[in-house]
């Protein structure tokens, strides 16, 4: 028994005996895996390989020494987990013993020691004799890269799951260490034992006397001034050191009277990133910072900041320096205080106000906005704060709006003021009780009010800002300010000069309307309500006026003002429903008295309800309102004045192109956010008027002639298929439409009819809507089919060829927007068209519209599919297909090829091109030849940005680049002169070497356009050259 | 040259600040291909108006350096006269910006045009002196020969980042 297993046992045991041979006096490195390999797999124990090793372990001569404490190293990283903890024991001891060994044998001994303080079986008190061993025996900065990082591994292993008993150490472990840790240079290990320090702290260690120490082996490498080398293999970035190193500072009060100097030494130094690394680390450590910490360093700190904020030419400088002065201040408030001890709060703030008011006197001064800045930050950083100093600066302020008169000067200081009140407003939550403003109330308004009615434009529009942040004060304003408030805005309201304070007017009234809509209906919705009708009453009584031409551009812009104030004020329920029926109202006046209103004119109103609308949007009950009341009105006066016997020239302004699709507008905005519930109570009216002219729903239906645009209704009438189309394409998908079959057809007949673009493009956009909403399935496939065979027999016609192109065109874009199966045939089917003599160029600019997004049906706000990736996929689909169509081309209809690619690519989201370029860059370079210049344009247009994201492939063209561009400068059109120098500006971003050769040919070349005839050409130009001169110059 | 940051000190540390004007806005008339626009007196000042001040992380413009009503200019006599007033009488920066002044317009006006660029009389102490610096074209070369000078010369010039 006893041989057989002694046999058994020799052979693989012979094995390893020759492993251990090759590793140690051969010198080769396999071995150890495989022996590693062999203990995992349970052929041989780990007691074998030490038995094995034997000799080579004990071997006089240092380096066989080494290689044997070596495999044996190996073997137990790799099969630690297997060892038992009679095994452990054993090999601690023989390896802290070996610490002692030659010198040779120590990064062996330590690899060794990692791999056992992984062990689980580790029996309790080795870990710290291990450590003891290490700190004793080893002088860790005289040993290589690798093997001090070695020790740091040890000691986090053991910090990691011996936590309790390294604390058993106490101080001394602390103090072991920063004697590891001491001059240590390499960016890998400081990481490490940064974090090594953090963990000491913030898992409370026993630190001793030895606070001070342990700050000074990590402060000494505070700032961070690491560059890392090109191509570095370890990735460690200077930002890393920064923030593990910040971490360490920042991670306890106990060092704050050692580190604040420090800050504070290296805020005053000139290096820039040294400053900015001292506010970031003084902002981290004000976390944790109380009073105490802070006391005696308080007036030197603010000194720095102070002289930082208003010195500095640096932004980031100045952004650092207020949000340490915020976090500074932030701490200082959050302190709890001892009765007997002084406010430290109150004495800084009274600090920086000392410093800084008397600059807020001098607002034409450079100070006076680093001072606001700085009281501003202080001032957001708590309650307490903000009370103390806008309860001092705000009456300053006041008093200083009135000693300075210019317009300027009372800008900036209504500038400052508006700053401390939102400040106050972010505080004012806190406690309801008190409102701190209502003392200043009047003033405030009072100055506020002077404000708007200065002639400055600047000082006006700080004035708007002001009372809406005054308004949103709850209960701070009384009904007479509002009223007041009110007559101003309302007044604003039709500046005309200059349009920024009237847009903040509006913007005002609307953000006011939704807290006080009582003030507003009172007294803002019926001056309105009798502007408009003043608009219109000359006209009635003189018969006369034509508001297009008629009175001048003064009552024309009037009319606009008064519908865009309606619109903007139109934010709450209550008063949309005294605007809207104003607007419908005035809408039917104008087209029912004598007064001739323009198209613009209609257009302006149909542009204010289509604002309401977007206003009720959110709200579920005005949106409702706003359909079922507008709707039937909007429709009731086109289908007016569509009839045939209608010969008024005032009615059929309703008609124009332009008005319709202001009113298309109107009719989708009131429809897409509809419940499919009320959705379907309108379609029910909506459809059967067009299709069976049941005009029984309309307000007014008395018409002499019946309503059938399907049939053979006058042109007029075919027209109004457009607000069909705005309303069935805006629907909720499951909203389901009566009569649909019958509908499709009719939409797909009108579509191929010839003689009126406009209602056969409608017609063709409607049924392409509904098309792209449809669910799959056989009526789908049906109606395709449909209009398959309709667009073949178009195309085939003649009489019809344009229409059926249209309707083609339309059909594949709802399709491809879905993803359906077809769309790559119908987008065959176009790309054939680019070679056809006729519709050609209509086909490559069809492209535009594949790729583009639509306003008025097949959007995602009209609910239509329309998949996130269409784009990506058309253009992986059918890109090569189109170049490919493009060398095969006669050279005639080649441009047709580039025009279409040139539309897809210019639609494309640049990452996504990127890749694709070096593919399609040489197509790209022919197009910039084409003579076309819709092509150069959308050319240049689609390199600029890949000049500027791409430029190490584009520098690769750089001579034909640099050729062609600079001879579209010379083109005769204006767009592409000035694409072709922004393109030459783009070209600077390649990398300089490439462009030197270049740079006199470039600069001599870029001073004709200097001299263009046009201003905007002129103004690229000197861009592009002032570049081009900068180019491997001093100082750029 | 003194350095905007570090401890320092200014010639001039709270100097006084006007503001900036908009954007030029554009024009129906300057976006009709047909229409030429002649170079006026706004379009130079825009050159100008943002050349940075050597010390002051500010324009130009906003330290009232430059200001549209010093700028002559007749685009058919092709010439232009600018005038600039250094903050503070003994300003040791005149001749610098005077000279990006210079070689702001010399990169960016068409050659055909004869530049003037001087101190407004009566407003720096060695006024002639620098005018007679800026007006010698040999001078103003051998000026950019010298990296150094270049080199802040192209910093004024440079869009603030």
């Amino acid at each position: 028994m006893a041989a057989a297993a002694d046999l058994e046992a020799v052979a693989p045991t012979g094995a390893l005996w020759g492993l251990v041979h090759d590793f140690v006096m051969g010198q080769q490195e396999g071995p150890a895996d495989q022996v590693a390999a062999d203990v995992k797999s349970g052929s041989y124990t780990v007691l074998q390989v030490v038995e094995a090793l034997g000799s080579s372990l004990e071997n006089p001569e240092p380096r066989t020494r080494a290689r044997g404490i070596q495999l044996l190293s190996e073997v137990l990283l790799q099969c630690h987990p297997l060892l038992l903890e009679k095994e452990v024991v054993h090999l601690i001891l023989f390896y802290e013993n070996r610490l002692k060994d030659h010198h040779l044998v120590i990064p062996s001994v330590l690899r060794g020691l990692r791999a056992l303080s992984l062990c689980v079986a580790l029996p309790p008190g080795l870990a710290v004799s291990v450590l003891k061993a290490i700190f004793q025996e080893v002088h860790v900065q005289s040993l290589p890269q690798v093997d001090r990082h070695t020790v740091y591994s040890i000691i986090t292993n053991f910090m990691q799951t011996r936590e309790e008993e390294l604390k058993g150490l106490g101080a001394d472990f602390t103090f072991g260490f920063i004697q590891v840790m001491d001059g240590e240079k390499d960016p890998r290990n400081l990481l490490v034992a940064f974090r090594i320090v953090h963990d000491l702290i913030s898992r409370d260690y026993n630190l001793g006397p030895f606070v001070e120490e342990l700050f000074e082996v990590t402060s000494c490498y505070f700032p961070i001034d690491f560059t890392p080398p090109p191509n570095d293999p370890y990735g460690i970035q200077r930002e890393d050191l920064i923030l593990s190193l910040r971490a360490v500072l920042a991670s306890t009060p106990r060092f704050a009277e050692f580190l604040l100097p420090l800050l504070i030494e290296k805020v005053d130094s000139d290096i820039l990133s040294a400053k900015l690394d001292s506010l970031q680390t003084l902002n981290a450590c004000c976390t944790i910072y109380g009073q105490k910490e802070l006391k005696d360093f308080l007036p030197s700190l603010w000194v720095s900041i102070r002289r930082e904020v208003f010195q500095t030419a640096s932004e980031r400088v100045e952004a650092e320096g207020l949000a340490a002065l915020h976090s500074l201040t932030a701490c200082l408030s959050r302190s709890v205080l001892r009765a007997d001890a002084e406010d430290l709060l109150d004495f800084f703030l009274s600090n920086i106000l000392q410093d800084c008011r008397h600059h807020l006197c001098e607002p034409d001064m450079k100070l006076v906005w680093p001072s606001a800045k700085l009281l501003q930050a202080a001032a957001g950083a708590s309650a307490r704060a903000c009370d103390h100093i806008t309860s001092n600066v705000l009456p300053l302020l006041l008093e200083q709006f009135h000693k300075h008169s210019q317009s300027n000067q009372r800008r900036t200081i209504l500038e400052m003021i508006l700053g401390f009140l939102k400040l106050q407003q972010k505080w004012s939550y806190e406690d309801k009780g008190e409102r701190p403003l209502s003392g200043l109330k009047d003033q405030l308004c009072s100055l506020v009010f002077m404000a708007l009615t200065d002639p400055n434009a600047q000082l006006q529009l700080v004035g708007i800002r002001t009372l809406t942040v005054l308004g949103a004060q709850p209960g701070l304003l009384s009904p007479g300010d509002l009223e007041l408030a009110v007559g101003h805005l309302y007044r604003l309201s039709f500046l005309e000069e200059d349009s920024q304070s009237w847009a903040a007017a509006l913007e005002a009234s609307g953000t006011l309307a939704t807290l006080y809509p009582m003030a507003f209906s009172s007294h803002l919705v019926p001056k309105l309500a009798e502007d408009l009708c003043v608009v219109l009453s000359p006209g009635l009584l003189s018969g006369k006026l034509d508001l297009a031409k008629g009175d001048g551009p003064t009552k024309c812009s009037r009319h606009l003002r008064c519908l865009q104030a309606l619109s903007a004020v139109s934010t709450h329920p209550s008063i949309v429903k005294e605007t809207l029926p104003l607007l419908l109202q005035h809408l039917c006046q104008m087209n029912k008295g004598n007064v001739v209103a323009g198209p613009s004119e209609v257009i302006a109103v149909c542009q204010s309800l289509q604002q309401v609308a977007e206003k009720c949007q959110l709200d579920p009950e005005s949106c409702w309102y706003f359909h079922q009341t507008t709707i039937p009105c909007l429709l009731a006066l086109a289908v007016q004045a569509s009839m045939p016997e209608e010969l008024s020239v005032r009615r059929k302004v309703l008609l124009e192109d332009e008005v319709l699709a202001a009113m298309v507008s109107v009719i989708s905005t009131a429809t897409t956010h509809l419940s499919p519930d009320l959705a379907g109570q309108s379609v029910a009216h909506i459809v059967p008027l067009f299709l069976d002219g049941n005009i029984s729903f309309l307000p007014e239906n008395s018409f002499p002639c019946r309503f059938q645009p399907f049939q053979d209704g006058s042109s007029g009438q075919r027209r109004l298929v457009a607000l069909l189309m705005a309303f069935v394409c805006s629907l909720p998908r499951n909203v389901e439409i009566p009569q649909l079959n019958q509908l499709m057809q009719e939409l797909l007949g009108l579509s191929c009819c010839p003689g009126c673009p406009f209602s056969s493009t409608a017609a063709a956009k409607c049924f392409a809507g509904l098309l792209n909403k449809h669910p799959a399935g056989q009526q789908l496939d049906e109606f395709l089919q449909l209009a398959v065979d309709k667009v073949e027999a178009g195309l085939g016609s003649g009489s019809y060829r344009r229409q059926a192109f249209t309707l083609l065109l339309w059909v594949t874009k709802a399709l491809v927007l879905r993803y359906h199966p077809l769309s790559s045939c119908l987008i065959d089917r176009l790309m054939g068209l680019l070679s056809d003599p006729e519709l050609g160029p209509t086909a490559a600019d069809g492209f535009s519209l594949l790729m583009s997004d639509c306003t008025d049906v097949l959007t995602r706000a009209g609910h239509a599919e329309v998949r996130i990736m269409f784009r990506q996929r058309f253009f992986t689909d059918n890109v090569p297909a189109l170049v490919q169509g493009f060398h095969a081309a006669p050279q005639d209809v080649k441009p047709n090829y580039l025009k279409g690619l040139s539309h897809v690519l210019n639609r494309l989201p640049k990452p996504v091109l990127l890749p694709e370029l070096p593919t399609l860059l040489s197509l790209l370079l022919e197009a910039l030849s084409c003579p076309d210049c819709v092509v150069q344009l959308s050319t240049l247009s689609c390199l600029q940005p890949l000049l500027l994201e791409a430029p190490q492939v584009m520098s690769l063209h750089v001579d034909t680049l640099v050729t062609k561009f600079l001879n579209l400068t010379s083109s005769p059109s204006m767009a592409v002169r000035i694409a072709a120098l922004q393109c030459m500006h783009a070209l600077t971003r390649l990398p300089t070497p490439v462009l030197l050769p270049y740079k006199p040919q470039v600069i001599r070349a870029l001073a004709k356009p200097l001299d263009d005839k046009k201003r905007l050409v002129r103004k690229e130009a000197v861009l592009a050259r002032g570049e081009w001169f900068l180019l491997g110059s001093p100082g750029s | 040259m003194v350095g905007g940051g570090g401890g320092g000190l200014l010639e001039n540390a709270n100097p006084l600040i006007y503001e900036r004007s908009g954007e030029r806005p554009v024009t129906a008339g300057e976006e009709d291909e047909q229409v030429p626009d002649s170079i006026d007196a706004r379009e130079i000042f825009d050159l100008i108006r943002s050349i940075n001040d050597p010390e002051h992380p500010l324009t130009l413009e906003e330290l009232n350096v430059v200001e549209q009503v010093r700028v002559q200019v007749s685009d058919p006599e092709s010439t232009v006269a600018v005038a600039f007033t250094p903050t503070i009488p003994h300003c040791s920066m005149a001749t610098l910006i005077g000279l990006s002044i210079k070689v702001k317009l010399l990169r960016s006006l068409p050659q055909r045009f004869k530049m003037d660029v001087h101190i407004t009389p009566g407003t720096h102490a060695s006024e002639h002196a620098v005018n007679k610096q800026l007006a010698d074209k040999e001078r103003v070369a051998a000026a950019l020969e010298n990296t150094h000078l270049l080199e802040v010369v192209n910093q004024c010039l440079s869009a603030r980042s």
